[in-house]
């Protein structure tokens, strides 16, 4: 059978069913609208549900992380003993450091609540945070005129307080005192009578690198850790990222060898992220000798990884530069190299930065290739530059989720937060430096 | 008419009517043009001359844009395209083997079917060539540059109050005169046109005429166009190709009133393209 012209079809119609095409698209238009409608409320669904997934995460990390944001401390007022510690006003540094401040506030809180016998005396203070003395230490060193003044200030509590006070308050001593004896208890609500037990801000979480005590844990060495790594990889990929696509697109020669050059830049974008920690270990380790834990190690194994993303992304941004804006160029007289840095190149930048911090969060969130590294290492120092050991936030959440204490599991939720935040911040960059940048033509 | 037909009537064909003249500015000789294997230009000999406008017209598909832009190696742009044959521009082959296209461009300038003006603002647009060729010394000297560019084009009255106003914000007829400002800021010897006028409306094609006659004086130009009452209004001579040859060229008042080729008649009587 031939196709029926339009006005055979309309003649047919009305022969055939008394119909007028006019009340065959009536019909029709009913199921046109039925699917259309039916449609939408699949996608609307899908959207729901995604972002009730979204909230549930959000809210569950939320509410246990926030806590972490918080420290429970003791008001406690101590005199400086300058006999006891062996200082005066013109202490150096190194002797405030060999300085017994232990000692002083086991003293102190041995007159306060006169515990009776040596064991009573042990439950006292394993109320207290071992961080404590290196609190008076900081402060002594910051200020060393303090020795044999009274000072007020708020002395850490131990990580079991504190996850009793922020949690378990409200409970009966049946449930709780599996940590904390009945005598510990009554000491501290004697102190929650005198109004001295109390949380502040964790200042501590975001100035101190980790610990194995976690109210003295901080992420500040994984933030700068990561900071360092990324700052690396971005360095190194970007430029060459941006290079290496510019040379396929631009000024490669169309033969096998591009050709299969460009087949694996695209078969290494899917290659699984851990097997680039190996080729790390291999070459960069092995053979060029770069020391192991180091931001500068992390970040040559992360720019392999991310080197993929930014030249497929950069490249598709060249791509999609009307070729009529290098045609004008062209017939104007621009030398290749002109049209591509005065033409190709601007155009094609907000798609290209937009490639590279996609690189960069996939970089940021990225674990698995830096344990292979040696970046899961316990570092208590906060690393200065790109050669000194450190960690990076989602190795140090991997770390600490793996704790047995609730306080570590708490701040784990917490540096969850601050990665998050750091993703949310990164995506926001790139939207609004696209919308900078982005022009019409 | 049908294409059977028409290739039994150009098979080997030799371009009948003038196609040489006397004051040649380019003069093209046996040019064959492929894209891979597909031959697309077979032996075309044409001489264009100086401070005329010759019209190539024809059917669509028949080489037209492809003939034009070898005459600046534009072609040079697409890797599967390779030109044969000799192409003089002031009796130097520019497809030599050390001629640089970059000079080349900026003697022979192209303007194109689409407006394609820069994403920048109307000034940087026709600023851009006489920057990079490094045709003012100063600022002043540019901005008298762009202003006798702008101009020529017939766009200055319009332009002069937002200079640096975006170029792609202009109407589609304006943004066509931008170009062409574009193309005249380099002071190139010859112009070509690729169907110039065809996104536009009758006002704005008129001034694109208009400009044409004018421009004539001092360049030479080549128009392609699908518009006969067009090229009988601007060229001198015509050339008309079809399915890649080069059929008759002639003046065109002869090839719009006595045709000698039967595919040339054909076409300007409309039975086919
Ligand atoms: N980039 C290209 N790659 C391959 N073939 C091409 C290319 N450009 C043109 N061709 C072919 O060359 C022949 C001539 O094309 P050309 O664009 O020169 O025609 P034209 O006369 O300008 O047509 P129109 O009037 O439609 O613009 C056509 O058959 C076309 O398919
Ligand atoms: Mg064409």
């Amino acid at each position: 059978m031939t196709k029926p012209t339009a006005n055979t079809m309309t003649n047919n119609f009305e022969k055939n069913s008394g119909l007028t095409t006019r009340d065959k698209v009536e019909k029709s238009l009913a199921r046109r609208r039925a699917k259309e409608t039916r449609f939408r409320l699949y996608g609307m669904a899908s959207v729901l549900f995604g972002v009730l997934c979204l909230i549930a995460l959000f809210t569950d990390i939320a509410s246990k992380g926030t806590a972490a944001f918080k420290q429970t401390s003791l008001t406690t007022s101590i005199t400086l003993d300058g006999d006891y510690l062996n200082l005066t006003k013109d202490s150096t540094v190194d002797e405030i450091r060999f300085a017994n401040f232990d000692g002083l506030i086991k003293r102190h809180f041995a007159k306060e609540m006169k515990p009776k016998s040596r064991s009573d005396k042990r439950e006292l203070f394993k109320l207290l945070s071992s961080g404590a003395g290196w609190q008076i230490q900081e402060m002594l060193i910051a200020d060393p005129t303090l020795v044999n003044s009274s000072i007020t200030f708020e002395l850490l509590m131990d990580d079991d307080v504190d996850q009793w006070f922020k949690h378990d308050r409200q409970l009966s001593t049946a449930e709780t005192n599996d940590r904390l004896s009945d005598k510990q208890l009554n000491w501290l609500s004697q102190w929650i009578e005198q109004d001295r037990l109390d949380t502040h801000f964790n200042t501590l979480f975001f100035t101190n690198g980790d610990s194995r005590e976690p109210e003295l844990a901080g992420i500040h060495g994984a933030i700068k850790g990561t900071l360092l790594t990324l700052m690396v990889t971005l360095i190194l990929s970007f430029p060459i990222g941006i290079a290496a696509a510019i040379y396929l697109e631009e000024f490669a020669p169309r033969n096998k060898l591009t050709e299969i050059v460009e087949i694996n830049i695209n078969n290494l974008a899917a290659v699984p992220s851990i097997i680039f920690g190996l080729l790390g270990m291999a070459i960069f380790i092995n053979i060029f000798g770069v020391s192991r834990s180091t931001p500068l190690l992390g970040g040559l194994v992360l720019t392999l990884m991310t080197l993929p993303t930014i030249i497929i992304s950069a490249r598709a941004a060249i791509k999609s530069v009307p070729p009529s804006i290098r045609e004008a160029a062209y017939g104007l007289g621009a030398s290749k190299n002109q049209v591509v840095f005065h033409h190709v190149l601007p155009l094609a930048m907000p798609g290209m930065l937009t490639g590279t911090i996609i690189g960069m969060a996939q970089a940021l969130g990225e674990t698995a290739p830096l344990l292979m590294i040696g970046m899961v290492a316990f570092v208590v120092d906060v690393p200065g530059f790109i050669n000194d050991p450190s960690t990076v936030l989602p190795v140090q959440i991997f770390l600490w989720s793996d704790s047995p204490e609730r306080a570590f599991l708490e701040r784990t939720s917490g540096a969850i937060l601050v990665l998050l935040s750091f993703l949310i911040v990164m995506n926001t960059t790139a939207v609004i430096l696209r919308r900078r940048l982005e022009r019409r033509w | 008419m049908n294409d059977t037909n028409s290739m039994k009537l150009i098979e080997n064909h030799k371009t009948t009517g003038e196609p040489f003249s006397k004051d040649v500015k380019i003069s093209a000789r046996n040019v064959d043009v492929f894209y891979g294997e597909k031959q697309a230009i077979y032996d075309a000999s044409l001489d264009i001359g100086k401070n005329e406008v010759i019209a190539l017209i024809g059917p669509s598909g028949c080489g037209k844009s492809t003939f034009l832009r070898t005459l600046n190696r534009m072609n040079d742009t697409i890797d599967i395209c390779r030109v044969k044959g000799d192409i003089l521009l002031d009796n130097e082959n520019i497809y030599g083997a050390h001629v640089d296209t970059v000079p080349l461009r900026a003697r022979v300038g192209m303007v194109f079917q689409k407006p394609n003006p820069f994403p920048k603002s109307i000034y940087d647009n026709v600023a851009y060539g006489p920057r990079i060729h490094g045709l003012a010394q100063s600022r002043v000297e540019l901005d008298e540059i762009v202003e006798k560019s702008l101009k020529r084009a017939g766009l200055w009255n319009e332009v002069k109050d937002r200079l640096h106003a975006p170029g792609t914000g202009l109407s589609g007829g304006q943004q066509q005169r931008l170009c062409i400002a574009r193309t005249i800021a380099v002071d190139p010897e010859v112009i070509l046109m690729d169907e110039p006028c065809s996104a536009l409306d009758p006002i704005a094609t008129a001034k694109i005429e208009e400009l044409i006659d004018e421009l004539r004086e001092k360049y030479t130009i080549a128009i392609v166009t699908h518009s006969m009452q067009q090229a009988a209004r601007v060229s001198q001579r015509t050339a008309y190709f079809h399915l890649g040859q080069l059929v008759e060229v002639n003046p065109t008042e002869k090839v719009f009133t006595k045709p000698e080729h039967k595919l040339t008649e054909a076409y300007i009587t409309g039975r086919f393209g």
